[in-house]
């Protein structure tokens, strides 16, 4: 089954980006298809490099990343990106910026859409 | 219909309200701070009785109540996991009431 | 409608300004609009604080949108709803509610349908996606 993953929140800030990733790994396990990740809202700030957590913590863009390296399609949304000066200089490798029109077309072509917030 | 609740019934109403939109059938999965509605002898335990009693089926995420230390569950409320909750959104559309 | 037409409900749950999460979803529902959806939009709890007429936020500084809902139907969302109980809980009636649109024809301004969670709850199971705007 195809599914879509929404988050909207920032990450340590909020278990959203947490709960996001392991329902993500746990889909793929069961050889689902991940048709899109999307962050919106302040989700936007889980793909900086710039994160630069303490060594004994999970580093949350960097699994971003990794999953992004896998061929996942991980979009961030332009508008709400610029809003919070996230730009394409300061993502992680593996992650695109791009418009809501991903969102639309996440929305229509995967079979489920998951969205983690507050 | 899976709906899935990320809030103690003690911060705001969303648990409460999701029961207004549940339809036979449909599952609450608890979540994140959501957990906190599955436990027992609460002052809010009644909203998750109320469900189970009039026939949803109620789960609460097994890594969300280890780390919350959650162990007195209300009555009839299930455990699952990730790989569950993949699995209630494979059978189901999903409403995550944020 | 065809059949292959995708239907995609927005369900509103959060009070407007206090938070951006109704500005920025207002913004996908606008994108969205454009694309070939069957879109409907749901404002419940305090969402539908955000239908309230008369919001001014000029001396906060922070952009307003009431003007934006106005434009609703000119973008053929034409399916927006209000949870009744959510309405009447905040002490609010149909006389509250902001328009959306006119009338093509009567050019009478049209305003949310105000119906129950039954029903809402009923259409719910009919979509092929829900998102939480």
């Amino acid at each position: 089954m195809k599914l879509a993953v929404c988050i909207y929140e920032g990450p340590y800030n909020h278990e959203a980006s947490d709960s996001a990733y392991h329902f993500i790994k746990a889909a793929i396990d069961k050889g689902h298809e991940i048709r899109g990740i999307f962050f919106y809202h302040d989700g936007v700030y889980n793909v900086t490099k710039l994160m630069e957590p303490p060594q004994d913590d999970r580093h949350i863009s960097n699994r971003w990343s990794e999953l992004g390296a896998t061929g996942i399609d991980i979009v961030v949304c332009i508008a709400a990106a610029k809003r919070r000066g996230i730009v394409d200089d300061v993502l992680v490798d593996n992650v695109r910026i791009s418009g809501l029109g991903q969102l639309t077309m996440m929305a229509i072509e995967a079979d489920r859409m998951v969205t983690f917030g507050d | 219909m899976l709906h899935t609740v990320n809030k103690s019934p003690f911060q705001n109403n969303t648990l409460e309200s999701c029961q207004k939109f549940i339809t036979s059938g449909d599952i609450i999965l608890l979540i994140e701070d959501g957990v906190y509605g599955a436990m027992a002898g609460s002052a809010k335990s009644a909203i998750v009785e109320g469900a189970i009693k009039s026939g949803t089926e109620v789960y609460a995420l097994s890594s969300d109540l280890k780390a919350r230390a959650i162990t007195n569950l209300i009555d009839g409320v299930q455990i699952t996991d990730y790989a569950g909750f993949v699995d209630f959104v494979e059978k189901h559309k999903t409403h995550s009431w944020l | 409608m065809s059949e292959d037409i995708k239907k995609i409900m927005f369900t509103v749950r959060n009070a407007p300004h206090g938070t951006i999460y109704v500005y920025e979803g207002l913004e996908v529902k606008l994108i969205m609009a454009a694309y070939d959806a069957d879109i409907s939009v749901v404002f419940m709890d305090d969402g539908v604080y955000a239908l309230k007429q008369g919001q001014n936020t000029d001396e906060l500084g922070i952009k307003g949108f009431e003007k934006t809902y106005g434009v609703f139907v000119d973008y053929e969302i034409e399916n927006v709803y209000v949870d009744r109980k959510s309405m009447e809980d905040r002490g609010m009636t149909v006389d509250d509610l902001l328009v959306i649109g006119e009338d093509e024809d009567t050019e009478e301004p049209i305003k949310p349908k105000v119906i129950d969670s039954s029903e809402i709850a009923a259409m719910m199971a009919e979509q092929h996606n829900i998102m939480s705007f």
